[in-house]
């Protein structure tokens, strides 16, 4: 739970950023910009600001740290899951060892990043996959298994592009991480269809995970426009994926570290 | 060059032209775009000396531009060619298309409209115009010509928009392009996994390095794979 606390604290730092956006949008006007931002496709103008008036307290190495404790979550699930008798149907295992190989990749790759970057990976937490007896069943019945696992790939998608802002500032760490994410995608696009689901989140339909993971899911403007007005409001949702903070992947984590 | 382009753009400015969906778009007015481009005196300079010094955007080509602009431009540009092929290939569905493969590619379709449809919106008057297509490659009768072809665009579109992220300043924009972008792996991963179920297709070697990292590709790359579907070809030359 320690960890859990560093990495709330973390969280506040980034909700005390500097500048709000009303703040800078008022910046902009003292500096006589607001009038050709008013003149902006509204879906534009609201936005068009300096990144810098979005600048994060969470550093590089922070964020960092966060997505190695999920891939550590991840990495030793799918290496769990692999290792237990009879779980993993042999048509689906080939999909199994692809994505665990690719998790304890991706351990080694932050690990790598953070040490390159003069700073020190965490360490591994101690996970317990049931949630305290919520899933006594993680590792021996399948279908708990990989409801588990889209729960993790899912909350790994939303868990890096919640972060993707927070890296702006790093050119080689942004893009490293976004190459991440979508490998995570493709994890949890496979997963949701071996379940049976589709490969794409409708609405805020947690298909039998937890709803925490899914929440805002649902959202259907984006940058200011609507974009039901376009497709179906199912689409609409089905064709964007949501952030999650880092405090509300915490939620979502926390039960499974000891 | 610079006459050149501009007597391009000039020579379309009253030509309507025609989406893949045959709707009648109103071509680019040049006023309004220089007037967006020209929002500072720097931004105007580098803008006019890109196109006068810079021998690399071709005649007869659509600049997707520089910047977060251009950036979204190119979005905007491989979001129309998605979604035009997804549209045809709905429109009649290959031989033997299952009921899964049917709601798979409805549903991409109307994902793609809607990304399309989104920069459209969002880029107002800066947006660059409709683009037409050349599917003429593509056997729409076929299976593995239609599926083959979708994950051609699906990987691309993933690498396409890891590559250009970093140039992105405004973290509004870079936090859409990540909405979209897990998507359109989400598409990748699913397309892959009809052509070869089950096995590694779905995150395979070849987009996934030995890092678990998927590939980048740069605008160069991907606009000289785009175009080989497209009428009305793009480049992408200025982006960084």
């Amino acid at each position: 739970m320690k960890l859990i606390n560093m990495f709330n604290n973390i969280e506040e730092k980034i909700n005390e950023a500097p500048v709000s956006r009303r703040q800078a949008f008022n910046k902009a006007g003292e500096l006589g910009i607001k009038t050709l931002l008013a003149s902006l496709p509204f879906a534009l103008g609201a936005t068009l600001l300096p990144k810098k008036s979005y600048a994060q307290s969470a550093t590089i190495i922070e964020v960092l740290n966060f997505a190695l404790t999920l891939e550590y979550l991840e990495s030793k699930f799918y290496v769990t899951g692999l290792a237990a008798p009879s779980l993993i149907p042999a048509g689906d295992r080939t999909v199994f060892m692809q994505i665990s190989k690719h998790e304890t990749a991706h351990v080694a790759a932050l690990r790598a990043t953070i040490t390159s970057l003069g700073g020190t990976p965490v360490a591994e937490p101690t996970f317990d996959f049931t949630a305290g007896g919520a899933f006594p069943t993680v590792f021996s019945i399948y279908s708990t298994f990989i409801t588990i696992a889209q729960a993790f790939e899912d909350t790994g998608v939303r868990a890096y592009k919640g972060q993707a802002g927070n890296l702006i500032s790093n050119d080689a760490v942004l893009t490293a991480a976004l190459q991440i994410h979508s490998v995570e995608a493709r994890h949890a696009s496979e997963v949701r269809r071996i379940r049976g689901q589709k490969g794409w989140i409708v609405n805020s339909d947690p298909g039998g995970a937890p709803p925490a993971i899914y929440t805002n899911e649902n959202n259907l403007i984006q940058g200011g426009v609507n974009i039901s007005t376009f497709v179906s409001a199912q689409a609409a949702t089905e064709a964007f994926d949501e952030p999650l903070t880092m405090a509300e992947v915490l939620a979502i984590v926390g039960p499974f570290i000891v | 060059m610079k006459g050149k382009v501009m007597t391009h753009i000039e020579s379309k400015k009253n030509i309507p032209e025609k989406t893949a969906l045959g709707i009648i778009e109103k071509p680019i007015n040049r006023r309004n775009f220089l007037a967006f481009t020209g929002i500072s005196a720097v931004a105007l300079t580098i803008g006019l000396q890109s196109c006068s010094d810079d021998p690399v955007t071709p005649s007869g080509f659509i600049d997707v531009g520089t910047g977060d602009i251009g950036v979204l431009n190119y979005a905007y540009a491989l979001e129309q060619l998605e979604a035009a092929f997804y549209v045809r290939a709905a429109s009649a569905f290959y031989n033997g298309a299952t009921s899964e493969e049917i709601q798979i590619l409805t549903d991409i379709r109307e994902h793609e409209i809607a990304h399309r449809e989104f920069f459209k919106a969002a880029l107002g008057t800066s947006a660059i115009r409709a683009l037409e297509v050349n599917f003429d490659s593509i056997d729409f009768t076929s299976r593995a010509s239609v599926l083959g072809t979708a994950k051609t665009f699906e990987d691309l579109g993933v690498s396409a928009y890891n590559g250009v992220a970093y140039i992105i300043q405004n973290v509004d924009y870079l936090a859409l392009a990540g909405k979209i972008v897990s998507v359109e792996a989400r598409h990748a991963a699913a397309i892959s996994d009809l052509l070869s179920p089950r096995t590694i297709a779905f995150a395979n070697d070849t987009v996934i390095n030995a890092a678990g990292l998927e590939l980048t590709n740069t605008p160069q790359a991907v606009v000289n794979a785009a175009n080989g579907f497209l009428k009305t070809k793009i480049s992408a030359n200025n982006l960084a």
